[in-house]
């Protein structure tokens, strides 16, 4: 077995929550180096509440999850990128609850040796959380509440992924 | 023998079908997602409207996708969904 080890391969550190609380990124960063020296790259992708979409003010955000399932999505979604990227380390936070307008929504982090691993595999994992992973959003406008609709153009984003090499 | 499934609805169709969660005895013929699909479009009503046209949703069985040909375990948790809008 000596011999087929791939040298300096060490599993992919995968952390994923789902949370209430916001986060804070330099935290996170800190703790996903955590001292690793053979990371080159750390890509941050940080999600926020906008306050306009469909020509509508936007008050409060409030997401949905399915408790377990949503975890588990998340942890595979960042497995099947360090599969395809070497990724010393990928991190996802998705907080759920009520957010406002500037407000936090998700976290992506890769650490990787360089940078063009770390900026695809932070791509490919958002792109793939925003279809794959249990999440809904419900808008609150002046009018009230209604559900966000999924857009066909995060679909095309996500099966980009599957004829790319 | 009838199949007892717990069937669990998120965000919108919770909304619509007023329940989040409910316990129940699939008959005999239901074996596939889609059969029991069907089964809950026979209900009628919002049933038939959100399930049995062409309005998207989304089926997980045990906390995994699940396409509408997949066969049901026994007691299987079956969560019914729109599309996701997460991130």
């Amino acid at each position: 077995m000596t011999k087929m080890a791939k040298p300096n391969q060490s599993p992919t550190r995968i952390t994923v929550a789902v949370q209430h609380q916001d986060f804070d990124l330099q935290h996170e960063h800190k703790e996903l180096v955590d001292k690793d020296r053979s990371i080159g790259a750390v890509v941050a992708f940080i999600g926020m509440v906008r306050d306009l979409n469909l020509a509508d003010d936007v008050v409060a955000l409030e997401l949905e999850h399915y408790p377990g399932m949503t975890e588990k999505s998340l942890q595979q979604i960042a497995a099947q990128a360090a599969e395809r990227w070497p990724l010393q380390a990928a991190r996802i936070v998705h907080r759920v609850g009520k957010m406002h307008p500037g407000d936090q929504i998700v976290l992506v982090l890769t650490a990787s040796p360089h940078r063009h691993d770390a900026y695809e595999a932070n791509m490919f994992m958002m792109d793939f959380l925003k279809t794959k992973a249990p999440f809904w959003k419900k808008e609150w406008t002046n009018e009230g509440p209604r559900w966000i609709e999924a857009r066909e153009s995060d679909t095309s984003a996500t099966d980009r992924w599957s004829t790319s090499s | 023998m009838p199949t007892p499934l717990k069937l669990l609805y998120f965000a919108q169709l919770r909304e619509t079908f007023g329940r989040s969660e409910e316990l129940i005895e699939a008959p005999d013929q239901v074996s596939t997602v889609a059969d029991l699909i069907q089964h809950l479009s026979q209900r009628g009503g919002i049933w038939q409207e959100q399930l049995g046209g062409d309005k998207a949703f989304r089926v997980a069985i045990n906390q995994d996708m699940a396409d509408l040909d997949a066969k049901l375990p026994s007691h299987a948790e079956v969560a019914i969904f729109k599309p996701v809008t997460g991130g």
